[in-house]
């Protein structure tokens, strides 16, 4: 089962080779996921809304996630540790809002205080938690990337993190780096419910306590967003319990309400609804 | 590169740096992009640009003509169109192809290749 991820088979800087990173920049499913995300993201981030956004992407890849900051109007600045994924997306487009930096995120981020007005990274900071030489600390490499990062932040900013955890000591791991930086704010869950839908977003605020945005969970704006279609032919029940409604107990009010409603679709004679039917009668009498 | 990103980075990740800014850009190529003018933009960002360090690199590639003066405070609402769309040149449109980039405090030398500066470094060199 792990074998599947790929942050578990060595660097990202090797994962991500030629090959791997044009099979990736041209799947059509990873990009329109990405992109999905990234728009989820950004609106996490939560910019004023005329403002045009110097943002930093972190562990950007082939630029996916920075075609969708371009195309909001945003002028970003790029990171990642993999050469092909960086130089398939200087190729993709002249794009005068983009730069790109060579940079291993574990080492720290190389700027100077209060730069940037957001920070976004798609499924990325997994591949910190690992890692791949003797002389890495995965907790020390966290700490450091949190705490160059907050100061590279422009105050009263935020920075959203889409990622995977692996389980639960992965995210807690994360977040207690992110909070020992100075950080505040908190998982959203997004769906959490659905295994196919469901998303994680750490979003991390800069200056003061703010509350923290409301996670989507409503399967009709799943349907809207257009996220996952299938997600109704997963939601069915079994058998006769229930039938999706919610069991009325015999002998409720609920219940003498339906059972007079069915009689008079019958044409049966019932006795008129009152405020008295089905209360419960004094022990006196 | 951009001169854009050039005004923002540092090396004060390095061990033993306290500022590391600015870093010393040599250009072996340049390269020019047309972009459009966004003023917005613009005044979202002159607030945190160090213009003094801006405008010496620009001198140095000898794009500072029709530049504002460093030495004033600049205030965008007073500037032309022409001093406009020169700020905008220099900091968006010139994209350095290759170079290096060299810290001011310990003399450590990054180079940029294909645009992409390459600010990687071995685990024993950050603090």
């Amino acid at each position: 089962m792990s074998s599947k991820r790929p942050e578990h088979t060595g660097p990202a800087e090797l994962f991500y080779d030629e090959t791997e990173s044009s099979k990736y920049a041209s799947n059509s499913h990873i990009v329109k996921i990405q992109s999905e995300m990234t728009e989820r993201a950004l609106e996490l981030l939560a910019l004023p809304e005329d403002k045009v956004g110097y943002l930093l992407d972190l562990g950007c890849g082939s630029g996916i996630s920075g075609d969708v900051i371009s195309a909001h109007g945003h002028v970003w600045v790029g990171v990642d540790v993999s050469l092909p994924m960086l130089k398939i997306n200087r190729d993709d487009e002249e794009d005068p809002t983009k730069d790109l930096l060579l940079r291993d995120l574990g080492s720290g981020m190389p700027f100077r205080a209060g730069t940037f007005d957001g920070a976004v990274s798609i499924s990325a900071i997994q591949w910190l938690c690992h890692a791949n030489a003797s002389d890495q600390n995965p907790r020390k490499r966290l700490h450091r990337f949190f705490q160059s990062l907050y100061a590279c932040m422009g105050r009263g900013t935020r920075a959203v993190f889409q990622f995977y955890p692996e389980n639960e000591q992965q995210s807690d791991l994360i977040m207690s780096q992110a909070m020992r930086a100075g950080f505040n704010g908190g998982l959203v869950v997004d769906f959490p419910n659905s295994t196919k839908a469901k998303k994680v977003y750490l979003v991390l605020m800069t200056g003061g306590v703010q509350q923290l945005p409301k996670a989507l969970t409503d399967e009709q704006e799943v349907a809207q967003r257009g996220q996952v279609e299938n997600i109704g032919r997963r939601v069915f029940q079994t058998g006769r319990q229930g039938k999706g409604k919610e069991r009325i107990i015999k002998g409720s009010k609920a219940w003498i309400d339906a059972k007079r409603e069915r009689a008079q679709k019958q044409g049966r004679e019932v006795g008129n609804a009152s405020k008295f039917s089905g209360r419960k009668r004094k022990d006196k009498w | 590169m951009k001169l854009l990103t050039h005004n923002f980075l540092s090396s004060r990740f390095l061990k033993n740096v306290t500022t590391g800014y600015p870093l010393k850009l040599t250009i072996e190529e340049k390269n020019v992009v047309e972009a459009e003018v966004d003023v917005n933009f613009l005044k979202n960002i002159m607030v945190k640009i160090d213009y003094a360090v801006l405008y010496d690199v620009a001198k140095s590639i000898g794009e500072d003509e029709n530049l504002p003066s460093p030495d004033a405070t600049i205030d965008l609402d007073s500037l032309n169109k022409e001093q406009l769309n020169k700020l905008h040149r220099v900091l968006v449109c010139v994209d350095v192809v290759v170079g290096a980039l060299e810290c001011p405090e310990t003399g450590r030398v990054f180079p940029i290749r294909d645009g992409i500066p390459n600010l990687l470094v071995n685990e024993d060199e950050v603090s």
